[in-house]
């Protein structure tokens, strides 16, 4: 008889409980979407039946994934509506979302400009000329550019003295560290320094596609995703694994390279692995040591961003946080903030997803913290935009909290002092 | 509690497609008719089978005469009845190990032949070129034969037959069993029936009567006085809950069990078996786990798939085959049409029997069945049924947003509107009949998600809100007994989901 009965994309799986729909934030605000369940499972049977049963509202589902992070059932939901837009929708993306996908290319042409660009990107006749041409809503602030890109800074500064630590990791840092906030990779290359690990860059990055899907450019994230994986592969050969920093890039390459793009990554899905989860299963086996600033003091709210939700890895965070001595922690609420990637940048999408991200919002105001801990970089822009609060990734605080030069003696394992990276 | 006595031209027993037919025939060609069914409108074999729109390539070897038939009224079919039809086309697909069995690459050169000999366009094709066409396939085949097949919606032609006929004045009784006929002397001068809701009798008259009961109409020849040997052959089916497949996948060779792959609607459907029952199991059929495990194996062989998809329901209809008269064993079985004049086969005037044949062939069936009512009465106006298109049965397009437009079936996507527009044009007890008017609850959840909505819909539509509980609980303790033959991994899971949701109101299959 059936050994297995789960067809590969899982949608009758679904038993149709609607949890799903209950948790939908786009569902909330929205009313005329047509939910997970009925967008996900139910439309996928009536598509493989004709495709003129595509609805082109799909394109309002965040990729939040909290659909499947409730589902009692395993239906990966988000990525049978995201893989219908790719195989039935009638995709033409227009510039916008060209320019708002492709997060390499704008990045390495705004980065020798980062001044001009970032001073006229605020411009207000810079962001109407946007909102009227571009559709990009003028209402949003652009993260700015930066002028010197993190790749640029790490062979310069960094490259030489990696080698000389016993065990090694790769990072990916992704599009923001590199184009955007580099202070962040720097973080993270101090921080894991000090843990005794040397970073590698991968051979080679390309921008992990995120983007490009949602801007319906799936072959153009293929052609990325084929890249990365092989870049994963090659250095877990060496016996690296690849770290990164932003939940999202995560995400992407380990769920939705095969859930929707539909490329095999059970070779080297395992090495990839967010900073913090790795660090705090190195603390918790006893083969990295910490040593914290006894002076460190922070009230800090943890924003679970959509894509850790779904990783399950938020637990990870909070535990490495809740380690540091001075830190009071005060979980958010699970909500989304509303921004989802590009989405919010859209200038149709603008009002909803400030709809979206209200419950958060009013969350911190509660709340009332220092900062925000969140891994994600456009909740980040969403939560500091909206809220006016500021937003840190837990590889930033961790890089405040821990006493570095101590936590490097502790972790040190050669007969020579290592250099500290100067950021 | 007698008796309301009318005068028709015809009554035609039994509201399964050759009745149904019938009925339209004998309308269109001005008869006063009077269709008589004992339960709901397609609910017996009509609604049991595959839904196969055969090309006749099935027959083309064996039986060329009923390929014939089959790939006529295939053709006519697609021009009278396009929104109950799917143009899937089909493949005949021969395996390595069917050479084995004689069954090989030689076999399906006979094969093409004796298709072309009956008129059916039959093309050989690479079997890389097939994969193209139709991945689900065995990749493992090594011939393969294009065939006009397509899938055909038995519910719809069926309910479109019946709208048809009283379109054209015919009345139409369901839930209503014909107790008796009513005879004088030698001749048939109509029946005796109750209703099977309220109990009520009546006794309706016509010059002619036809016997359209499929396998029950053994029964009704017994009422007349003669005698006709049904032999009562189950065929179980398994119903796949999703589309896998987008080509009927045939297996070329001799038909055996579980060679047919259809994809119809929203999903797919394997058989068939064929068992001899006894003719008292005919009204409460159950699929046995041998049968699943027989159309699980043969139907992975057509497509490996199947394996691994879930299956939404087991189900089995009774095909009608007529026992030759002069073979009492039953060994003789002849599948072809069975049309008989009682007055020149027993000397009983004024009942007709129309048997046999199969969905594919109703139309022919009704038009022979009605030739010879029309002999009978002296009427010259000739058949109509081919070339007159059928109606839509219900309407479907409701602007979303509208009250009518919203779901209430999220897996068949079925519309508050499409409840209200069956409830308005058929007779509709139970959500069973309008399942067949609408598809409601036939998807994934089996109704789980949406039969407490439609059955409140149905109830108010009837003026009977109280109603509502009642009508969700037979409706579900119905799906129940499909889920129960294939009760084991997500469908197991969703069995379990719909007792802990309807355990309160508790349906009394969850008692």
């Amino acid at each position: 008889m059936q050994k297995r009965n789960i067809s590969p994309n899982n949608f009758e799986q679904c038993v149709k409980c609607a949890i799903c729909t209950d948790f939908c934030p786009v569902l909330k605000v929205l009313p005329d979407y047509p939910g997970p369940k009925h967008a996900g499972p139910d439309g996928e049977r009536l598509r493989l039946k004709n495709a003129l049963f595509f609805d082109s509202n799909l394109k309002y589902c965040l990729n939040c994934k909290r659909c499947e992070v409730v589902c009692p059932s395993g239906v990966r939901i988000a990525d049978i509506i995201h893989s219908a837009r790719d195989r039935y929708g009638d995709i033409h993306p227009s510039l916008r979302d060209r320019m708002l996908a492709n997060t390499d290319a704008m990045g390495s042409l705004a980065t020798p400009f980062a001044p001009v660009v970032n001073g006229t990107l605020g411009l207000g006749v810079t962001k109407s000329v946007m909102d009227g041409v571009l559709k990009i809503d003028h209402r949003r602030t652009f993260p700015k550019y930066t002028g010197r890109k993190f790749t640029s800074w790490f062979r310069r500064e960094a490259a030489s003295l990696q080698d000389a630590y016993f065990r090694q990791v790769s990072y990916f840092h992704g599009c923001y560290v590199n184009y955007n906030y580099p202070q962040l990779g720097k973080d993270f290359v101090r921080v894991m320094n000090a843990l005794g690990y040397g970073v590698q860059l991968l051979d080679k990055e390309k921008c992990c596609g995120v983007a490009m899907m949602s801007g319906g450019m799936f072959d153009a994230a293929r052609r990325n995703a084929r890249i990365n994986l092989a870049s994963v592969a090659s250095a877990a050969k060496e016996g690296r694994v690849t770290l990164t920093t932003s939940s999202t890039c995560t995400l992407t390459m380990r769920e939705e390279y095969p859930g929707v793009l539909g490329i095999d990554n059970e070779m080297v899905r395992e090495d990839i692995l967010l900073a913090v989860r790795f660090i705090y299963e190195a603390i918790e086996k006893g083969e990295a040591k910490v040593a914290f600033r006894p002076d460190f003091k922070a009230r800090a709210a943890y924003h679970v961003p959509c894509h850790q939700e779904k990783l399950g890895w938020g637990l990870f965070t909070r535990a490495l946080m809740e380690l540091i001595p001075g830190m009071e922690l005060v979980p958010l609420d699970s909500n989304c903030c509303g921004i989802a990637g590009t989405y919010g940048f859209k200038k149709e999408n603008y009002e909803r997803s400030q709809q979206i991200g209200q419950a958060l919002f009013d969350d911190i105001a509660r709340v009332g913290p220092d900062y925000v801990i969140c891994e994600c970089e456009t909740c980040k822009w969403q939560i500091e935009m909206s809220t006016g609060v500021e937003v840190r990734n837990p590889i930033s605080v961790l890089a405040e909290a821990l006493d570095l030069p101590a936590t490097a003696a502790l972790n040190q394992r050669t007969n020579f002092a290592l250099k500290e990276v100067q950021s | 509690m007698q008796e309301m006595l009318k005068e028709y031209d015809v009554i035609i027993i039994g509201g399964g497609i050759t009745g149904a037919g019938t009925a339209r025939d004998c309308a269109l060609r001005g008869l006063k008719v009077l269709l008589i069914e004992r339960r709901d409108i397609a609910d017996g074999a009509t609604g049991r089978n595959h839904g196969l729109l055969h090309s006749g390539a099935r027959y083309a070897v064996k039986d060329g005469e009923s390929a014939r038939e089959c790939i006529v009224e295939n053709r006519i079919l697609r021009r009278i009845a396009p929104h109950c039809i799917e143009d899937t086309q089909g493949l005949f697909i021969t395996l390595p190990e069917d050479e084995e069995t004689g069954y090989g690459l030689d076999y399906q050169k006979k094969f093409i032949e004796a298709c072309r000999t009956a008129g059916i366009e039959a093309e050989a094709m690479d079997p890389r070129e097939a994969i193209r066409w139709e991945p689900s396939v065995n990749p493992r085949l090594i011939g393969a034969v294009k065939v006009p097949d397509g899938s055909v919606d038995p519910f719809k032609l069926c309910a479109a037959n019946v709208l048809d006929a009283r379109l054209h004045g015919a009345d139409i009784l369901t839930y209503t069993e014909v107790l008796s006929l009513v005879k004088e002397d030698d001749t048939v001068r109509g029946v005796r029936v109750r209703d099977s809701r309220t109990g009520e009798t009546a006794e309706y008259h016509a010059r002619v009567t036809v016997n359209a009961a499929g396998i029950w109409g053994q029964a009704i020849v017994q009422m007349a006085g003669a005698r006709i040997a049904m032999f009562p052959a189950k065929g179980a089916l398994l119903v796949f809950a999703h589309r896998v497949n987008n080509v009927v996948i045939n297996r070329c060779r001799k038909s055996a069990d579980g060679d047919i792959l259809v994809p119809g609607d929203t999903v797919t459907v394997i058989g068939t078996t064929s068992t001899k029952i006894p003719f008292e199991a005919c009204d409460d059929l159950h699929v046995t786990p041998d049968e699943v495990e027989l159309l699980l194996r043969e139907g992975s062989q057509l497509c490996p798939a199947l394996a691994s998809t879930r299956i939404l329901r087991a189900y089995a209809g009774v095909r009608p085959l007529v026992a030759s008269d002069d073979d009492p064993t039953g060994r003789s079985i002849s599948r072809g049409i069975v049309c008989l004049d009682h007055a020149t086969r027993d000397g009983i005037e004024g009942f007709v029997t129309i048997t046999g044949g199969k969905l594919m062939t109703y139309r022919l069936m009704a038009e022979m069945a009605t030739d010879t009512v029309c002999a009978k009465l002296g009427v010259a106006v000739p058949c109509a049924t081919a070339t007159t298109p059928l109606p839509r049965t219900i309407e479907r397009d409701f602007p979303a947003g509208s009250p009518d437009g919203m779901l209430v079936c999220e897996c068949e996507n079925v519309t508050l509107g499409e409840i209200r527009s069956a409830v308005a044009r058929f007779d509709i007890h139970s959500l069973a009949d309008l399942r067949r008017r609408t598809r409601i609850g036939m998807g994934t959840c089996q109704g789980t998600y949406c039969i407490r909505k439609a059955a409140a819909a149905l109830a108010e539509a009837q003026g009977r809100p109280a109603d509502a509980e009642r009508l969700a609980r037979e409706y579900l303790d119905e799906r129940w007994k499909g889920m129960m033959p294939v009760g084991w991994g997500d469908t197991l899971r969703e069995m379990e989901f719909m007792q802990k949701v309807f355990k309160a109101g508790a349906p009394s299959t969850f008692k």
